[in-house]
C-alpha cells in the first residue's frame, strides 16, 4: 500500500481537478454535466479502439500498431457499401471483410513471424498500418464519407427544469454509449462462459501450456483478430457516424496508446476505464484548464485536448508503468 | 528405501505388471539438433499401456528435448514417433493433445489470471461440444454439458486434495500445489498417455511423497499411461516400471530399475568416471 501513494496521489489530482469547476462555481452546473457528457462520449470511442489493443497483445503480445487503420478501414467499408445496400446488410459484409482480412493477416504476416523479436512484430503491424491506410483508399476512395444510423441529430434538452438553461444531449451519442455498453457486456460474457473465450484466455496467459491441452495457436489468432476486426467495425461506425469516415479517424485511434498504458496493456477492463478518465480528462481539461491558462500565464490556452492524454500517461508510466489494471511483472530470481 | 516397502505397495506391484499391455508409443531413431548442438541421437525405445515409464539422466542430458518431441514442440530432424499404430514426426502440440496424449510442466505453465477450477477446466477444452451462442446463454444442452464437465473437473480436485483452493488465483498458490494444478489440468483432459516433466523438482521431501502417491493413483485408478522426466533418481527407482537412460543425447541404459541400476554405463554417467 505504502508503495501506491504517488498512484493515488495522481488520482486525486484528477479527482480534485475534475471537482475544482463546480466547486469554484466557474461553471454552471448544466454546462458542467454537457461537457462531462461529452469527454464520456469521446471516452466511450477511445474505449473501443483501446480495447482492440489490448485484445490482440493479450492474446499474441503483439502491439498492433494497425488497431486505428481497422477502425478507418471498417468505417469506409460501411460507409461505401451502405450507399448500395441497406445499412443492416452493410454492417454484416463490412464484418465479413474484416474476418478476412484477420485471417491474411494471421496467415501472411503473423504466421512467418512466429516466434520473432517483439519489434519485428511491432514493424509488421506498422507496416499492415500503412498498407490499410493507402488499400482502404484503393478500394473505397479518400473523400469524406457518411454513416447514416437514422437517429436524429438534432440535441435534445433535457433537465431543464432542474439545471438553469438544461443539458444538450444528442440522441446519438446515447444510442452509440449503449451499443458501446452491450458489445463490452457480450465481449466479457464470450471471454467468461464460453470454452472459446477461455481457450483464448489460455492463450493470453501461457502459449505453449494453452497447446498442451489441444488449443490450436493459429485459429485462436484468427478470432482474436476477428474480435478486434468486430471492435474496429463498431468503433468505426459509431466515430463515422459522428464526425464523418476520413482519414484522420486513423490519427485519432493514436489516442488509444495513453489510453492503455493509462489502463495497462493486459486489461480490457482498463482500456475500458482509460478510455473514459482519458475521454473525460482531456475535454475538462480544454474547457476548464484551457481559460485558467490564458488569464494566469497569458498563454494562448488552446490545444489542451491535443497533449493531456499524453501527458497523463507519461506520469503513469513515471509512477505505475503497468498501468490501472494490468500484470504486474514479478521476475522470480 | 527399498527393503522397507510397505506390503501393499508389493502388492499393488504385483497387481499393476499383470495389466501392462502392448506398446502404445514408440520413439523410433529419433536424433534431434538445434543449430550445430546435437540434442538427441538416435533415441528409441517404447512404452507399454499402462505403464509408468521414466526417462532420466544428468543434467542436459536431452530428458526435455525428448518429452517435447513427443509432444510435438520440437520436431525431430530425423526417426519417427508411433502412437497408436500412426507414425508421425511432425505433429503439433494441439494435435498430440487431439490424440490423447497430456503433459505437464517443469517450470509451471499455469493459466495465471485464472483460478484454479478454471484452469482445470481449460483442460476440458477439447471435450466441449455445444455451440458458442448456447454456452454464452447457459442454455440447453450447453448447460447440460457444462455440468457434465464440471463433474469431472470436481472429481480430480478431490482427487488431488485440492477441493479448499478451488476459487483462488493460481498465483497465490505456493508451488507444490501449483504443481497439483498442473497435473488436474492434464488429467481434466481424460488422456491416455500422461508426460509429466520434472513433476517432483523443486518440492520438498513431504511434497514429493504426495506427489508419487498421485502419480501410482493415477496409473492404477485411470490406467493411464505415464512418462515421466525425472533428475531425483530414488523417486524414480520407485515408482516406474521401466526406465530409459538419457546421457549427452544417446540412450545408454534401458530396462527394469533393478537392470538400471546396475548398469555400468549408467552409474558412471551419474557419478563420474576417472580417467
Amino acid at each position: 500500500m505504502r508503495k501506491n501513494w504517488p498512484v493515488l496521489l495522481l488520482i486525486s489530482f484528477l479527482l480534485v481537478g475534475l471537482a475544482l469547476p463546480l466547486a469554484t462555481k466557474a461553471s454552471p452546473p448544466g454546462f458542467y454535466i454537457e461537457v462531462l457528457l461529452g469527454g464520456l462520449m469521446a471516452g466511450v470511442l477511445y474505449s473501443l479502439v483501446a480495447m482492440g489493443f489490448a485484445l490482440i497483445f493479450k492474446a499474441s503480445g503483439v502491439f498492433n500498431f494497425a488497431q486505428g487503420a481497422m477502425v478507418l478501414f471498417a468505417a469506409l467499408a460501411v460507409a461505401r457499401l451502405s450507399e448500395a445496400m441497406p445499412l443492416g446488410v452493410a454492417v454484416v459484409l463490412a464484418f465479413a471483410i474484416m474476418v478476412v482480412l484477420a485471417w491474411l493477416i494471421e496467415r501472411l504476416v503473423l504466421r512467418p513471424l512466429v516466434n520473432q523479436e517483439g519489434v519485428a512484430l511491432l514493424m509488421a503491424t506498422l507496416g499492415v498500418t500503412y498498407f490499410l491506410d493507402g488499400f482502404g483508399q484503393t478500394v473505397w476512395g479518400s473523400d469524406i464519407y457518411k454513416i447514416e444510423l437514422g437517429i436524429a441529430k438534432e440535441p435534445v434538452m433535457i433537465l431543464d427544469n432542474v439545471f438553469q438553461g438544461g443539458i444538450l444531449v444528442n440522441k446519438e451519442d446515447f444510442v452509440a454509449a449503449l451499443v458501446a455498453a452491450l458489445l463490452v457486456t457480450a465481449l466479457s460474457i464470450f471471454f467468461q462462459k464460453t470454452s472459446t473465450g477461455r481457450a483464448l484466455r489460455a492463450v493470453a496467459d501461457d502459449h505453449q501450456a494453452a497447446q498442451s491441452i489441444g488449443i490450436p495457436l493459429n485459429r485462436i489468432w484468427v478470432i482474436v483478430w476477428s474480435i478486434a476486426g468486430l471492435v474496429a467495425l463498431v468503433a468505426g461506425i459509431l466515430w463515422g457516424a459522428k464526425l464523418g469516415v476520413q482519414f484522420s479517424v486513423s490519427q485519432v485511434a493514436l489516442k488509444a496508446l495513453p489510453v492503455v498504458i493509462l489502463g495497462g496493456f493486459t486489461s480490457v477492463n482498463g482500456a475500458i476505464i482509460g478510455g473514459l478518465i482519458i475521454g473525460v480528462g482531456e475535454k475538462m481539461a480544454e474547457v476548464f484548464l484551457g481559460p485558467v491558462m490564458v488569464k494566469m500565464f497569458d498563454l494562448a490556452g488552446g490545444g489542451i485536448e491535443n497533449w493531456f492524454a499524453y501527458v497523463l500517461a507519461l506520469l503513469f508510466l513515471l509512477v505505475r508503468p503497468e498501468g490501472l489494471f494490468g500484470e504486474k511483472h514479478i521476475d522470480r530470481v | 528405501m527399498q527393503e522397507s516397502e510397505l506390503p501393499e505397495g508389493r502388492l499393488r506391484e504385483a497387481a499393476r505388471s499383470s495389466r501392462i499391455g502392448a506398446p502404445i508409443l514408440a520413439v523410433e531413431g529419433v536424433s534431434l539438433s538445434f543449430g550445430g548442438v546435437r540434442a538427441l541421437a538416435d533415441v528409441s525405445f517404447d512404452v507399454r499401456e499402462h505403464e509408468i515409464r521414466a526417462i532420466i539422466g544428468p543434467n542436459g542430458a536431452g530428458k526435455s528435448s525428448m518429452l517435447n518431441v513427443i509432444n510435438g514442440v520440437y520436431h525431430p530432424q530425423q526417426g519417427t514417433i508411433r502412437y497408436l499404430g500412426r507414425t508421425h514426426h511432425d505433429m503439433d502440440s494441439h494435435e498430440v493433445a487431439q490424440s490423447g496424449i497430456a503433459r505437464t510442466f517443469q517450470n509451471l505453465a499455469l493459466f495465471k489470471g485464472m483460478t484454479v477450477l478454471e484452469n482445470i477446466m481449460t483442460g476440458r477444452t477439447l471435450k466441449m461440444r455445444s455451440s458458442l451462442l448456447l454456452q454464452a446463454l447457459r442454455i440447453g444442452p450447453a448447460l447440460r454439458e457444462e455440468i457434465e464437465h464440471r463433474t469431472v473437473v470436481e472429481n480430480i480436485i478431490d482427487f488431488l486434495e485440492i477441493q479448499a483452493y478451488r476459487k483462488t488465483p493460481v498465483g497465490r498458490l505456493p508451488y507444490g500445489l501449483q504443481k497439483r494444478v498442473d497435473l488436474a489440468r492434464a488429467l481434466a483432459m481424460e488422456p491416455r498417455v500422461l508426460l509429466l516433466d520434472e513433476p517432483m523438482a523443486g518440492m520438498n521431501v513431504e511434497e514429493k511423497q504426495d506427489m508419487c502417491r498421485f502419480i501410482l493413483d493415477v496409473n492404477d485408478q485411470f490406467g493411464t499411461t505415464i512418462v515421466l522426466i525425472e533428475h531425483d533418481m530414488s523417486v524414480v527407482m520407485d515408482i516406474s516400471d521401466r526406465v530409459v537412460v538419457l546421457d549427452y543425447g544417446k540412450k545408454i541404459g534401458d530396462g527394469t530399475p533393478d537392470e538400471v541400476r546396475a548398469n555400468q554405463a549408467v552409474i558412471e554417467a551419474y557419478l563420474g568416471v576417472s580417467h
